[in-house]
């Protein structure tokens, strides 16, 4: 699995390769390549749906330069 | 027409038109606010009503092609500021007021650019649903263009940690009222496409307001850096019922920042239900595909000829028997056919033998010098020797005497 595919192209690949799977007809090697391809898809897109991103950050403008400041304020929420 | 000295006396035409004149003179171009009452539209696209206030009313009409200016609908009660111009209708000695432009009263003026701008943007084409981008499935970085102090940054944030959502999020805080909210609001959108271009989605917004708080994304400066945005936007301004020009061209609108929250995290749990589905379906399937090529294989397997190879010889030891037997019989049949022919044959044959006919008293005679059979006694000349077969032996002679053939009657 190449790293720079969306979550997006893999979804849809993983929607083909399960369509076409249950539509019949492939060899059963072509068959089990699928399967792989399609856990591999999986395993895939739910690391990205895990992915930890918990970072906040706040733009603050100070003489004319816009920098990123760790939001801090999310505790109340 | 009768004229006294020191008085005029007019005809009512003449008196009439004087009035008119004045009117016409005296008020050509007026703002009236009054409320609508007594509202008839006419087949003819005239509009006639009267505009009142407490116990003062005047007749007014909006002639058809001036009504196509007027942005919204005259109602009953409704409070309204008309332009326009006082004439007179010298038939029946009434005046009334021309209208050639109204707006509400109160929010009127805002509504009216509000209007006027939705119309504008939406003929050059921001709101068409074709040029909108995609919100992507999957939203891991979010921008947030709001107030730092507002309830909408608070709301949205909320609702993200109550969801767990992994979500990577840059706020860039701005004014969303007065004057330079437009510019600020503007500028924050330009400066996260430019700055951070692997944002997901922005969130532009505020919370709750009145109409004049919500302005700003009312403001064409704001509409446009939304349309030039590269990054997908959700606008999010104010409650349900508020709808904004930011709202049209946003990619999509999320009724209040809280939904707007809900609708990236919400998406997100429906996306792991979707792949768990789909894991699901490909481990069933595949099971399946095993499980029958599984039976498939022990059917084979169970099969007498692989169990016990020998049988194939065995079966085909007794095909070969049953040829042989075959093969067999029928050489005898074709012998014992030939035999019964030959037979036969021979039966026949006995039946045409000369030594048959011999047998049953007849002799034959033939010449001695040429051995050919005599068959007519006019070949014969006395002397002629012969010689005369019999069933047994036969003996030598000469023809003493001919005695010609019976002519046939």
């Amino acid at each position: 699995m190449k790293k720079n595919v969306s979550f997006e192209t893999a979804l849809k690949r993983l929607e083909e390769i399960v369509d076409e799977m249950e539509n019949g007809g492939a060899e059963l090697e072509r068959s089990l390549a699928m399967y792989e391809e399609g856990i591999k898809l999986v395993n895939f897109c739910t690391a990205k749906l895990e992915e930890a991103k918990n970072k906040v950050e706040m733009l603050t403008k100070s003489g004319g330069v816009v920098k990123p400041e760790p939001y801090k304020d999310r505790s109340r929420a | 027409m009768p004229q006294s000295e020191g008085r005029k006396i007019y005809s009512v035409s003449e008196l009439n038109r004087e009035i008119k004149a004045v009117l016409e003179d005296t008020y050509p171009d007026i703002w009236v606010e009054a409320e609508i009452s007594g509202l008839k539209t006419y087949s003819s696209g005239h509009t006639y009503f009267f505009l009142k206030d407490g116990d003062s009313q005047i007749s007014a009409v909006i002639f058809r092609g001036a009504g196509d200016t007027i942005k919204f609908s005259f109602e009953e009660g409704l409070k309204v500021i008309v332009r326009g111009r006082v004439t007179a209708y010298p038939k029946r000695g009434d005046y009334q007021i021309i209208v050639k432009y109204a707006e509400p009263a109160g929010i009127g003026a805002l509504q009216l650019a509000f209007e006027q701008l939705k119309a504008r943007l939406h003929s050059e084409g921001l709101f068409d649903e074709a040029r909108k981008r995609k919100i992507p499935l999957l939203v891991q970085r979010l921008g947030i263009v709001t107030s730092p102090d507002g309830a909408a940054l608070s709301d949205i944030l909320t609702v993200i940690n109550r969801r767990f959502a992994n979500v990577e999020i840059t706020i860039y805080p701005v004014r969303v009222q007065g004057e330079e909210a437009k510019h600020e609001i503007a500028a924050a959108i330009e400066y996260l496409n430019s700055n951070y271009p692997g944002l997901d989605v922005l969130l532009v917004g505020r919370g709750g307001g009145s109409y004049q708080d919500l302005w700003a994304f009312n403001e064409e400066v704001v509409a446009r850096a939304i349309y030039r945005s590269k990054i997908p936007v959700i606008s999010c301004v104010g409650h349900e019922v508020d709808f904004t020009i930011a709202d049209f061209v946003a990619d999509l609108r999320a009724p209040t920042p809280s939904a707007a929250a809900e609708l990236v995290v919400r998406n997100k749990s429906e996306l792991a239900g979707t792949l768990e589905t789909l894991r699901g379906r490909l481990a069933v399937n595949i099971e399946n595909r095993l499980a029958a090529l599984k039976s498939a294989l022990g059917n084979l397997a169970g099969s007498r000829v692989l169990e016990k190879p020998e049988a194939i010889f065995e079966i085909k030891m007794q095909d070969l028997d049953g040829l042989s037997r075959a093969l067999q019989g029928s050489v005898e049949g074709i012998l014992s056919a030939a035999e019964r022919t030959f037979a036969h044959c021979s039966e026949k044959l006995s039946l045409v033998s000369p030594l048959n006919v011999l047998s049953r008293g007849y002799a034959i005679c033939s010449r001695a010098d040429s051995g050919s059979i005599v068959k007519d006694s006019a070949g014969l000349r006395p002397g002629d020797p012969v010689n005369i077969k019999l069933f047994r032996g036969g003996f030598k002679g000469a023809v003493k005497e001919i005695i010609p053939a019976e002519e046939p009657q």
